[in-house]
């Protein structure tokens, strides 16, 4: 144990979800040298987590077919947390591992948004996809109640899910307005392939009310939550559950980017046609370049695997396929925007950061990230910031304004793994 | 391979089916992962190795990662929520 172990790649890909799979499968094709990397036990990110009582879905065996043939060797739970140029810094249960590579292709993916409100905290209020993913990871839900909410798509995916897992789900609560539904609706009828997709869940989901202009207020429980009060159009009424699984809609996990120098423009890390960022030779795909699902993720991470081994032909060919999952990204980010009493939820004693549990009332002292942090701790914990600075930007329009390493809190022995070089900065 | 696997949290021995995470276990047990810096229960929130609300200690070792770390037979698992 506390070793250091060295590993060198022509190329390295940061990521094992759909993108980075298929760009380290791209990258792959030409020969070179392709590590894969990923901070979880198992390749697959969190849609292809492979789910303890089910064969993948079958869209992913195709990918994973490939993954198992081909030369990529995956480094699986290593975590990241540390970059420079040419070398990243990782940590393994066993070991640090210093990382060098040619060209970096960066498949990070996202996380949810949490938003703050009071209960929030309680054990079993989870994500929506953080539910999913539990019951993924071995959770029996059935019998359970469990009340949906938030924001997205996602919500639909996960109640199907529950379902299937033998969970009662109670409802669906829907913050979008009645109206923005029903454009999201026609405009998602005019794709190929999702009028299916969405009968599909209609479907599984039938029986389940699905509320639209409705939200969590506040959850109860002793140790866990019992009862949710939700808000719907204008009346709350209180619910019983056993979970609650809450997602506000996806948001970038751009902190590695960031630590590599890569521009952001609007939170997304910024990109050109081949998936180069705007330091030369990495590349960021799926994800962190704009929430774009499943589809747009795989071909996302093909154009960066061929441009990273300079193969813009091939790449070049993939562009009209972008192009269109892209117009399906902007119909859902103007379906889900988020309605501003979202940000009057939170009552002066409600937590926001939880790692050092700081209220609502004290980060209001401050005017910014940086002075909430340095006065209140708040961001200060094991997580980073991860779960609270994308909530207070929405809430108090804060930016955190510095990314610092380690990006994960890690073992003395492991600061060993020293990148050489400072990163660059823009 | 055996379908399920036995651990102990806070000495209490718990079986889940096997590839389930340590935090699957926390949960299954009854406890709950963690007590907060003003003495709150925790559990998972993220479910994908983030928020950092599922830590437990694991045969000894604190401030582990229950949702990212597989159980394994006989794993020691201190839950302090």
């Amino acid at each position: 144990m506390d070793s250091v172990k060295h590993l060198r790649f022509d190329v390295a890909v940061v990521g094992a979800g759909p993108a980075g799979i298929a760009a380290a499968l791209a990258a792959a094709d030409s020969g070179r040298t392709v590590g894969l990397i990923d901070d979880n036990p198992a390749a697959g990110g969190q849609i292809w987590r492979t789910a303890y009582n089910s064969a993948r879905p079958s869209a992913s065996s195709i990918w994973f077919n490939r993954l198992n043939k081909s030369a990529v060797q995956i480094v699986r739970g290593a975590r990241v947390f540390h970059a420079a140029t040419g070398e990243l810094a990782a940590e393994s249960d066993e070991s640090g591992i210093q990382i060098g590579y040619g060209k970096l292709i960066l498949a990070t993916g996202a996380r949810e948004l949490f938003l703050p409100f009071p209960g929030w905290t309680l054990p079993n209020v989870m994500g929506a996809g953080g539910l999913q993913a539990f019951v993924k990871s071995g959770l029996d839900i059935s019998g359970k109640r469990i009340l949906i909410a938030g924001t997205g798509p996602l919500l639909l995916a996960v109640g199907a899910y529950a379902r299937k897992c033998g969970a009662k789900v109670i409802g669906i609560c829907e913050q979008t307005t009645r109206s923005r539904m029903a454009r999201f609706a026609l405009k998602m009828m005019l794709i190929p392939g999702k009028a299916a997709e969405a009968a599909r869940l209609a479907f599984e989901l039938r029986g389940i009310p699905y509320w639209i202009d409705c939200w969590p207020v506040a959850a109860f429980g002793n140790r866990r939550v019992e009862t949710v009060r939700i808000s719907r159009r204008g009346q709350t009424s209180e619910i019983e559950c056993d979970y609650l699984a809450c997602g506000f809609h996806l948001i970038p996990n751009s902190e590695l980017p960031r630590m590599c120098g890569c521009r952001l423009r609007q939170n997304f890390v910024q990109v050109d046609d081949y998936q180069q960022t705007s330091v030369s030779g990495i590349f960021c795909a799926g994800e962190p370049t704009g929430i774009g699902g499943l589809e747009l993720a795989l071909v996302e991470g093909e154009i960066a695997g061929y441009a990273a081994t300079n193969w813009e032909d091939r790449a070049k060919h993939l562009f009209a396929k972008r192009d269109h999952y892209q117009k399906v990204v902007r119909i859902l980010l103007d379906a889900f925007p988020l309605r501003p009493e979202l940000k009057t939820l939170a009552r002066p004693d409600t937590l926001v950061c939880r790692c050092e549990d700081v209220s609502h009332e004290r980060l209001c002292e401050h005017a910014s990230w940086r002075a909430a942090k340095l006065h209140a701790r708040c961001g200060m914990g094991p997580c980073q910031g991860r779960v609270c600075a994308p909530a207070t930007e929405f809430l108090f329009g804060w930016q955190i304004d510095s990314i610092r390493p380690p990006l994960f809190p890690v073992r003395c022995s492991s600061l060993a793994v020293n990148p050489s070089h400072s990163a660059p900065r823009n | 391979m055996s379908d399920s696997v036995s651990v102990r949290v806070n000495g209490k021995l718990v079986t889940v089916r096997a590839g389930s995470t340590v935090a699957v276990a926390v949960v299954a047990s009854g406890a709950t992962c963690r007590a907060s810096v003003t003495g709150q229960p925790r559990s998972p929130l993220c479910g994908m190795g983030t928020c950092f609300e599922c830590r437990v200690a694991i045969d000894g070792e604190p401030q582990r990662r229950s949702c990212q770390v597989l159980c394994q037979a006989n794993m020691e698992i201190e839950a302090n929520g």
